[in-house]
């Protein structure tokens, strides 16, 4: 199964419509709430940076019987420095980003905490390509 | 033992904004925050929110998280976009005049358990 979305830069309206309707996809292929739980969790926590800190940005979910891929592409700011970005703490993020109840540096850290395989690219001035896989079976 | 959800929204004095869902869910623990961050870091089982910051977000946040109950204090607005995605989640979302720091003491006092 392919499923494919596209984000809007500070559409918080919208932010996390694409991991409610992965979420009950995989709900509707019986995998485990636990399992379930670990890839939404970082794949609302990649929309919510790539609303946030991006232009806009793509999502490519592809779902076999064994594993979630899930790829997501930004055209932003890009990232600098990935390991400062990657310690808890540390943030970018716009006033307006932390009156929604986000922006305390410790989005990246949650996703790779929920992904069993977790990869990053950035190019300053390009974007960032967030590659995420994770198991489905127990 | 838990409380009933029903039971909780007659304990804090407030409204029930998610006409026709189950309020005889119990709920066994708490989590008092409004950073959202914070939240999506947890494990939830029979977990009521607790939050002082009221948009669509929050909602999100519960959803992901499978968190089932939503309570927003100091009765902030609360728009009917947030009450449309509770109805859609089975989130029950309930509105209380209470302070976060009241709700969670009564909440505790109740037998409520904490999240850590």
């Amino acid at each position: 199964m392919r499923l494919q979305f596209h984000i809007e830069g500070g559409d918080f309206v919208n932010a996390g419509k694409a991991s409610s309707t992965v979420k009950r996809a995989l709900k509707q292929l019986d995998v485990s709430a636990k399992k379930i739980k670990r890839v939404i969790i970082a794949l609302y926590e990649t929309e919510v940076n790539v609303v946030a800190h991006a232009n806009g940005g793509d999502i490519d979910v592809l779902i076999d019987s064994d594993n979630i891929r899930l790829t997501v592409t930004d055209s932003g700011p890009g990232i600098p420095d990935i390991e400062q970005a990657m310690t808890e703490g540390f943030s970018t993020a716009s006033k307006s980003v932390r009156e929604m109840g986000f922006g305390a540096g410790m989005g990246l850290a949650n996703i790779k905490r929920n992904s069993d395989s977790f990869h990053i690219e950035s190019v300053p001035g390009k974007g960032t390509t967030v590659k995420i896989i994770n198991e489905l079976k127990e | 033992m838990g409380l009933q959800i029903g039971n909780i929204a007659a304990l804090l004095n407030a409204k029930l904004l998610t006409p026709g869902l189950d309020v005889s869910r119990e709920v066994e623990h708490a989590f008092s925050s409004d950073l959202m961050s914070d939240v999506l870091t947890g494990d939830y089982h029979k977990t009521v929110l607790v939050t002082g910051l009221s948009n669509l977000q929050s909602i999100r946040t519960a959803e992901v998280s499978d968190i089932g109950e939503v309570i927003i204090g100091r009765d902030k607005e609360v728009s009917q976009d947030m009450i449309d995605l509770a109805l859609e989640n089975e989130i029950v979302l309930i509105q209380s005049s209470y302070s976060i720091y009241r709700i969670s003491g009564l909440l505790y006092e109740a037998g409520i358990k904490p999240i850590y």
